[in-house]
């Protein structure tokens, strides 16, 4: 790999995790969803300086060039990222059809109430808002 | 006719035909409860069905259909509603038919009684894609619950308490609820039942008519009747 490339990415990975690190510190991205990028910014910075180790995992899946494999790993990892949100966005949305219906059924209670206990109050407020 | 039974209407902007609903039901049992479920509707069906006497529950946000209908189940299950029915408020269903089907749950015969369309000498004619859509999952879930139901796709339905807990537990699949339902019922050991029921086949089902809607409905029905089957049972 020539130096230039070498430089290039290693900068990439770190700056990556920098940034990273930096996002949980101010609180902006949760632990929970930090530690995929985290763990891809590492594995950029082990095979810039293990090379020999991107040849390797190269050979041992059957691509022609070092390149090849950066890109797979990188489709592939985004790809989680993805299926990751999909599941999260799964439980999300069960999450907030249950707080909408419960918000919905509390108010038609609350609403009877306040009918019920105070009809005469809500007549008095509404009259002074008039006036 | 026992008391503890609640009339469920989802709606979401129906303010031409919610009255006609409400009036129709007051009609034929006049001292039930109905409950209109707004389901994040921006016109008056919220008011016309308050001033008609009905209770109303107002989703924040349109949820969908089996949103706003779960979200009737539990109400009902919340205040120990012993029987719920469920009708559209598009005037689709003819609330003739409401004593035909809770008296099927009154007495016992199933936990859940659907009013099917297709059954005895309905009106119901359906345009010709639709149909067959029908007829597949119709068959489909005879095939698979060892009975012939001939309407998996009707939302007039009349359930007990064991019903209404499947129905507002997590189980219940939100996102169109239809074939896969009753299959997930007869999986949980509940007994359903279908009886014949007039349908006004001239209201249109505008949310299942448009676009790739349909696509996206066979593809969901498959899916969900794979994975209900690939479960274990459950309630």
């Amino acid at each position: 790999m020539p130096i230039r490339q070498q430089i290039f990415a290693l900068i990439v990975g770190i700056a990556i995790s920098i940034f990273i690190v930096e996002m949980v510190r101010r609180r902006k991205l949760r632990e929970e969803y930090s530690w995929l990028w985290l763990i891809t910014s590492l594995g950029i910075i082990i095979l810039v300086i293990w090379y020999d180790l991107l040849v390797f995992i190269t050979e041992m899946i059957g691509a022609a060039l070092p390149t090849t494999t950066l890109f797979v790993f990188g489709l592939l990892f985004l790809l989680l990222i993805a299926l990751h949100y999909s599941v999260k966005i799964s439980s999300l949305t069960d999450q907030v059809r249950k707080l909408a219906q419960k918000i919905a059924i509390l108010q038609s209670e609350l609403d009877e109430r306040k009918a019920e206990s105070g009809e005469g109050r809500a007549e008095s407020r509404e009259g002074r808002a008039k006036s | 006719m026992k008391k503890q039974a609640i009339i469920i209407i989802p709606a979401y902007n129906e303010e031409k035909n919610i009255a006609g609903v409400i009036n129709g039901i007051k009609n034929v049992i006049p001292n039930t409860d109905i409950l209109v479920v707004n389901d994040g509707g921006e016109d008056r069906t919220e008011e016309i069905a308050r001033e008609l006497g009905a209770r109303v529950i107002s989703l924040s946000y349109n949820m969908g259909y089996g949103v706003a209908l779960q979200t009737g189940f539990k109400f009902a299950l919340k205040r120990g509603y012993e029987y719920a029915v469920q009708i559209d408020a598009d005037g689709q269903h003819d609330p003739e038919d409401i004593p035909k089907l809770l008296d099927g749950v009154f007495n016992n015969k199933a936990d859940v009684i659907i009013g099917s369309r297709f059954l005895g000498k309905g009106n119901y004619r359906a345009p010709f894609i639709r149909r067959v859509g029908m007829l597949f999952f119709a068959w489909l879930t005879s095939l698979i619950i060892g009975k012939k139901i001939t309407d998996p796709t009707s939302g007039y339905q009349a359930i007990n308490k064991r019903g209404l807990q499947f129905y507002a537990g997590d189980n219940y699949p939100v996102d169109f609820p239809d074939a896969d339902v009753i299959i997930m019922l007869h999986r949980a050991g509940l007994k359903i039942k279908e009886i014949p029921v007039n349908m006004n086949p001239s209201i249109q089902k505008k949310s299942m008519h448009s676009g790739l809607k349909p696509v996206y409905y066979i593809f969901k029905m498959f899916l969900s009747i794979l994975v209900t089957l690939l479960r274990k049972a459950e309630i």
